[in-house]
């Protein structure tokens, strides 16, 4: 492990956790300009956190240890997966303890905690989201897996940091196949994250929601650990699609003088990132629970798609 | 046993015998007193135990054979204990340590008692394992596989009371017979008509490309018939809930994967080379027994039954590994083919071990609340927890979530399956991919299926009276779940060992292995290409989460506070909460049911509106009984009727039968 890679990852796990609430932020302030709203403020997600954290915590006379432990196991998944994707640099000495596919791994043990603590108190919401949450997740987990197959055909790795190391190195070449695995990301990030068109963040209206229905029976400090882990996860996120698929000004292993511009550019990008997330959910409306399925299959499809093109053009 | 103490052959052979001995006096008990017929299945887990430590320590070392005293004149047994046999052995051993140490408690505080005869059968059942897995000619591989069948078939029919019980016993039977008939069949083209049926005589013959086909489909559908892929799976979920619950770990823990040694031994020792298409076969049927095995399991509503399904699941898993490997070899890859190989051993000895503990799960819970439908169960986390919390190891590592045991055989396999750029044959290439995105598409669903069973069966409020009384089980059942627990998080936090200790498999059966294609992994780090290309440390994975946590909490309440107030559930405000306000385990796996519902033959009875009692009911079948299964039986007996005309019941008649058969074999045979 070398000094700068050290200090790359420090400053990557307390950067992310640190940023991902004023993303979040971000989103929110540009879709409230979208519609002609005034806007919140940025910070607005971390007065939220607060808030939480100073209230007293309300549990539910039944709930079990595992209620009490999820909201911690699954912040700690986030920060973990904070710490493996490449936002400013790829010299990152804790990726290599997980590739792609553990990091698909990382989600899915995060999505599982989440919909088991959401059935122990046995209520009417909580098992209905759950069940919604797995069913996306079931669909949209190995939608992912393709994408990043895709990648890993083209760079042969499925580590990450070397798929942004190949990517970015490589002269500016269209792989057919990169563009379906992107719109097929862009779809799992959608629904992954509980954003329009699969599920509405902004809502509590009871027979559509997806994750709010996961979190109703959580409040103060558990819920701040639960939304916090949300906001690092749709940072982290829109991390592996700028790094996948637009990867250009990240830093290289060693080189002090590029990570002042790696921060640029990720802001840059990730700005960019927001509003347009932002754009698409004001564009669209929320759709139906049952036509879920098929926009997932949709995204699972097009990385399919996107394998067998890779096949087709670079043989 | 002198002997024993320095070669582990004759150590494994003294276990099997103990094993034997041990059932005789399960027999012999007089008055059936509780307390010495636990010691029994004690001294069996300590056996299994012993037999573990013996595979573990055989893996390594040069090959040993034997001849037994035993068997017809002319005919000894052969027994032979090499790499892959003490793999599997070690397999036995680990699975069988923690089922007897927790049969120890189920069988004596069971329904009925104690009864000798189980002990017999239970016994049998492991010497019987342990012969067909050192068996080095095709006659004692025959008598041991079939000593396995019968003792398995009669621990199956334990509560033979029950006609549905009796009914899944002879369907196990009928197919194990089919199965065991191709078994010899395929023996009897490898041992090319010398008369010589010693597995070293095979090794010798040289088939052609055809009788080696021949013989390679004949193993197929002989062990997958055992195994249970598609579509010769139907047994499975009807023997495996049937049986008492150490039974069924038993059967699909450990049995299962001797229909999985038979496929290696076959198809990496006995026959002479491997030919590609056999792999691609493997990998379409590996492919279809995934997907129809969790789609079916996510459709059950009986724990037992659900967890038969996914066995057939976890075999099409661990033939995916093998399918590749075959291509592999088969195109010249042999390194690759490695990695294929690895990925299924592990994945063998990965599920032995978690199914068991969830096999052995489920029966603690029909033990403590009586229960075995999802459909009553709710809230026994409370009542037993530490039952819980094993299912719960389980239900992940199943779920092939890190940082587990099933993970890592799921990474490996993916890791094998995105090798396939380096074939040269086109359409190969690109379908290869296709088998890892049916894994994905597995593997999610199988975290959704088992999110299913645990929050259904151990969170949330009791839906009946059973599961509000539920107690927790006993020590003894509590160790042999502590101890399958521990092995799932072990082989999950240190794969890097176990691939060393697996190596040797892959040297033996390939002439190829991980440390002699130059690749060696850190103790840290499991890379099992390049560490370029792909790597994976579920130390680091888990130790950061681990901190995190620790962290998190310590952290909040240092700079917060750590008040908590206890009150009723809020759901929305909702003030009148029920049992009956939760999900079900049919209506949580609703959606997937209308996603493919092309695939299930579902009968549905709607409630009339004028109905005074309404009711609902919605089952779901299995389409190959009407595709594959009740054709046969209508021919069968179709058939039966043509010859049973010639049944007239007059001696007279059936004289001139035997005189005519006489004329003929006089005339044409010489």
């Amino acid at each position: 492990m070398t000094a700068s890679g050290a200090i790359n990852q420090l400053v990557q796990l307390v950067l992310v956790a640190a940023a991902a609430p004023l993303l979040v932020g971000w989103v929110n302030a540009c879709r409230a300009w979208l519609q002609n709203r005034r806007a919140p403020s940025l910070l607005q997600p971390y007065r939220v956190l607060r808030k939480l954290l100073h209230k007293d915590a309300a549990l539910a006379e039944n709930a079990s240890w595992l209620f009490r432990l999820a909201p911690y196991v699954i912040f700690g998944c986030m920060w973990l997966v904070a710490g493996i994707v490449p936002v400013l640099a790829t010299d990152l000495p804790f990726a290599a303890a997980a590739d792609v596919i553990a990091l698909v791994g990382v989600f899915a043990v995060a999505r599982v905690f989440i919909s088991l603590a959401a059935m122990d108190i046995g209520t009417a919401f909580g098992t209905l989201g759950a069940r919604r949450e797995m069913l996306i997740g079931a669909l949209a987990e190995p939608a992912l897996l393709i994408v990043f197959f895709n990648l890993s055909l083209i760079s042969q790795s499925t580590s990450l940091t070397t798929i942004v190391e190949t990517l970015g190195h490589s002269e500016f070449a269209l792989y057919p196949s990169l563009a379906f695995a992107a719109v097929a990301f862009v779809m799992v990030l959608l629904a992954e994250n509980a954003r329009i068109p699969v599920d509405n963040p902004a809502t509590h209206l009871e027979l559509t929601m997806v994750h709010e229905a996961l979190v109703l029976e959580y409040s103060a400090r558990h819920l701040a650990l639960i939304e916090w882990a949300s906001a690092i996860k749709l940072f982290v996120y829109c991390a592996i699609g700028i790094a996948c698929f637009l990867p250009w000004g990240i830093a290289e292993a060693g080189d002090w003088g590029a990570l002042p511009l790696a921060v640029a550019a990720s802001a840059a990008k990730l700005a960019v990132a927001g509003a347009g997330l932002a754009v698409l959910e004001t564009v669209s409306a929320k759709m139906r629970i049952f036509r879920v399925p098929e926009f997932v299959a949709t995204a699972f499809l097009l990385a399919m798609l996107g394998l067998l093109l890779h096949y087709v053009f670079q043989v | 046993m002198p002997a024993a103490t320095s070669s582990p052959l004759g150590l494994v052979i003294g276990i099997a015998l103990f094993w034997l001995v041990l059932g005789i006096l399960g027999l012999l008990l007089p008055g059936r007193p509780q307390a010495p017929a636990r010691w029994l299945y004690c001294l069996g887990a300590a056996a299994a135990a012993a037999l573990a430590v013996a595979g573990l320590f055989a893996i390594g070392r040069p090959q040993e054979a034997m001849v037994l005293p035993l068997g017809l004149p002319d005919l000894p047994f052969h027994v032979r204990l090499d790499a892959l046999s003490a793999f599997f052995l070690m397999l036995l051993g680990a699975a069988a340590a923690g089922i007897s140490c927790y049969a120890a408690g189920y069988f004596a505080s069971g329904t009925g008692g104690f009864s000798g005869l189980t002990c017999l059968q239970y016994h049998v059942f492991l010497a019987s394992m342990v012969l067909v897995l050192v068996a080095d000619d095709a006659y004692l591989f025959m008598v041991a596989w079939e000593a396995m069948a019968l003792a398995s078939y009669f621990l199956v029919t334990t509560e033979h009371h029950d006609p549905g019980i009796r009914k899944a016993g002879f369907i196990y039977l009928l197919m194990a017979h089919v199965g065991a008939i191709a078994i010899l069949l395929c023996f009897g083209v490898l041992h090319e008509g010398h008369g010589d049926y010693t597995f070293d005589a095979m090794r010798q013959a040289q088939p052609t490309v055809g009788w080696a086909t021949a013989a390679f489909l004949l193993a197929l559908f002989g062990f997958g018939a055992k195994a249970g892929i598609v579509p010769l799976h139907v047994w499975l979920p009807q023997a495996h809930p049937a049986a008492p619950s150490p039974v069924s770990a038993l059967l699909s823990g450990v049995m299962l994967k001797t229909a999985i040694y038979g496929m290696f031994r076959v198809t990496y020792d006995l026959l002479p080379s491997i030919q590609w298409e056999w792999g691609l076969l493997t990998l379409v049927l590996a492919v279809l027994t995934t997907l129809f095995g969790v789609l079916f399991a996510l459709m059950q509503h009986d724990l037992k039954r659900l967890l038969a399904y996914h066995s057939v699941e976890n075999i099409g898993i661990i033939l995916i590994g093998f399918g590749l490997s075959l291509i592999y070899f088969g195109t010249g890859h042999p390194v690759l083919a490695v990695l294929g190989l690895l990925a299924a051993l592990y994945h063998t000895l990965n599920h032995a071990i978690f199914k068991a503990l969830l096999f052995l799960g489920a029966g603690a819970v029909l033990h403590g609340a009586g229960l075995r439908d999802l459909g009553r169960m709710g809230g026994l986390i409370r009542a037993m927890p530490y039952t819980a919390l094993f299912f719960l190891v389980g239900a992940l590592a199943i779920s092939a979530l890190p940082p587990l045991n099933g993970f890592v055989s799921e990474w490996l396999t993916f890791q094998a399956a995105l090798l396939s750029p380096a074939l040269e044959h086109g359409v190969l290439r690109s379908i290869i991919p296709l088998v890892a995105a049916a894994l994905a598409l597995a593997g999610a669903l199988t975290a959704m299926c088992f999110v299913k069973v645990f929050g259904v069966a151990f969170l949330g409020q009791a839906r009946s009276r059973e599961a509000e009384r539920g107690r927790e089980v006993g020590g003894w059942e509590r160790l042999g779940m502590a101890w399958l627990a521990t092995l799932c998080a072990l082989l999950g936090l240190a794969p890097v060992w176990m691939i060393g200790v697996m190596d040797p498999v892959a040297l033996e059966l390939l002439d190829y292995s991980l440390a002699y294609s130059g690749i060696s992994s850190h103790w840290l780090w499991l890379t099992p290409v390049a560490p370029e290309r792909a790597s994976y440390s579920p130390m680091i994975f888990f130790a950061v989460i681990v901190a995190v946590v620790l962290a998190a909490f310590g952290l909040v309440r240092a700079l917060y506070h750590g008040r908590l107030r206890r009150t009723a559930p809020w759901d929305c405000g909702f003030p009148e909460l029920n049992a009956r306000m939760q999900d079900t385990a049919e209506g949580f796996a609703q959606p997937i049911r209308q996603i493919f519902a092309p695939l299930y033959r579902i009968e549905s009875r709607h409630p009339d509106p004028f109905d005074r009692a309404p009711r609902y009911s919605s089952e779901v079948h299995d389409r190959f009984w009407d595709w594959i299964y009740m054709p046969i039986a209508r021919a069968t007996a179709f058939l039966s009727r043509l010859v049973g005309r010639i049944q007239v019941g007059r001696v007279a008649v059936y004289l001139v039968y035997s005189f005519l058969t006489i004329l003929f074999l006089l005339a044409f045979v010489r």
